[in-house]
C-alpha cells in the first residue's frame, strides 16, 4: 500500500510540499526532486514541518539536483537519504505506486 | 573611414532593474534574466539587479549541475562586472528564510531591507520580473 510521492517544486514558491504532506499516509515515501530540494535543508522556515512529518513518512532527496543548486548532504536535515537516478527507480519500483505533485 | 553602425551614437540611458525571484534550473526565468540583463548592458544601460525569494538561489555558491545535464550558468554572475554591471542586491529576509548568509553567494552585493529595494525600485526607468 505504500506510496512514493514526488515534490518538485520549492516550498518557499508553492504549497505543494504542505498538500503533499497533509495527504502522505504514515509509511509513505516522500522523494524531493528539481526544485522541490530545498524543503530538505536545515535551518530555513520550511524545516520544521518537514522534520515533524518525518515521524510518519520517510524523505528522500535527488542528489543530483541538489549538488545542482549548490547544496550538499551536510546542509540536510538529519535523516533525510540521499538517492542517485538509480535510487530513484529503486524507489519507484519499491513503491505500489507513484504520485508525482506538480 | 568609420560606417555608421560603428559611431559611438549617446543614446538615451535609462535605469533598469531586474528582478530575479526564481531559484536557477527549475525554470529557465533565471537564465532568461541573465540574457536580457547582458543584452541591456551592452546597450550602455543602468542595470541593477535584485535578487529575492528563490531568486537568491541564483548565486548560491558550489553549484554543480554535471549530475543533470544541464548548463551550469552561475559563473556567469560573477563575469558581470565586466560588462559594467555591479549593483547587486539581496533581500535581506530571503536570505534569512532560507537560513542563507552573504557568505554562502558567489558575487559580491548588497544586501538590502524590503523598504530599502522598494525605494530603489521606485527610482527606476524600467523595471522587468524574471
Amino acid at each position: 500500500m505504500a506510496m512514493l510521492h514526488t515534490v518538485n517544486k520549492s516550498p518557499f514558491e508553492r504549497n505543494t510540499l504542505d498538500s503533499c504532506i497533509s495527504m502522505a499516509k504514515s509509511g509513505s515515501s516522500i522523494l524531493l526532486i528539481e526544485d522541490g530540494i530545498f524543503g530538505a535543508l536545515k535551518g530555513t522556515s520550511a524545516t520544521d514541518k518537514v522534520s515533524s512529518a518525518m515521524s510518519n513518512v520517510t524523505f528522500y532527496v535527488l542528489g543530483p539536483d541538489l549538488n545542482a543548486r549548490g547544496m550538499t548532504e551536510e546542509q540536510l536535515i538529519d535523516g533525510i537519504k540521499v538517492v542517485d537516478y538509480e535510487g530513484f527507480v529503486d524507489l519507484t519500483a519499491e513503491h505500489e505506486n507513484v504520485q508525482a505533485w506538480l | 573611414m568609420s560606417e555608421p553602425w560603428e559611431d559611438e551614437v549617446e543614446g538615451p540611458v535609462k535605469k533598469f532593474m531586474f528582478v530575479n525571484r526564481k531559484s536557477p534550473y527549475g525554470t529557465v526565468y533565471a537564465l532568461e534574466s541573465l540574457e536580457v540583463v547582458l543584452i541591456t548592458a551592452a546597450f550602455d544601460q543602468d542595470v541593477s539587479l535584485v535578487f529575492s525569494d528563490d531568486g537568491v538561489y541564483q548565486i548560491k555558491k558550489g553549484q554543480n549541475t554535471d549530475g543533470i545535464g544541464m548548463k551550469n550558468f552561475s559563473p556567469t554572475y560573477r563575469a558581470l562586472e565586466g560588462y559594467d554591471v555591479e549593483k547587486l542586491y539581496v533581500d535581506k529576509e530571503s536570505l534569512e528564510e532560507r537560513g542563507l548568509t552573504e557568505d554562502d553567494l558567489l558575487v559580491d552585493v548588497e544586501v538590502l531591507s524590503r523598504a530599502e529595494l522598494a525605494d530603489l525600485m521606485d527610482d527606476q526607468d524600467v523595471v522587468l520580473s524574471f
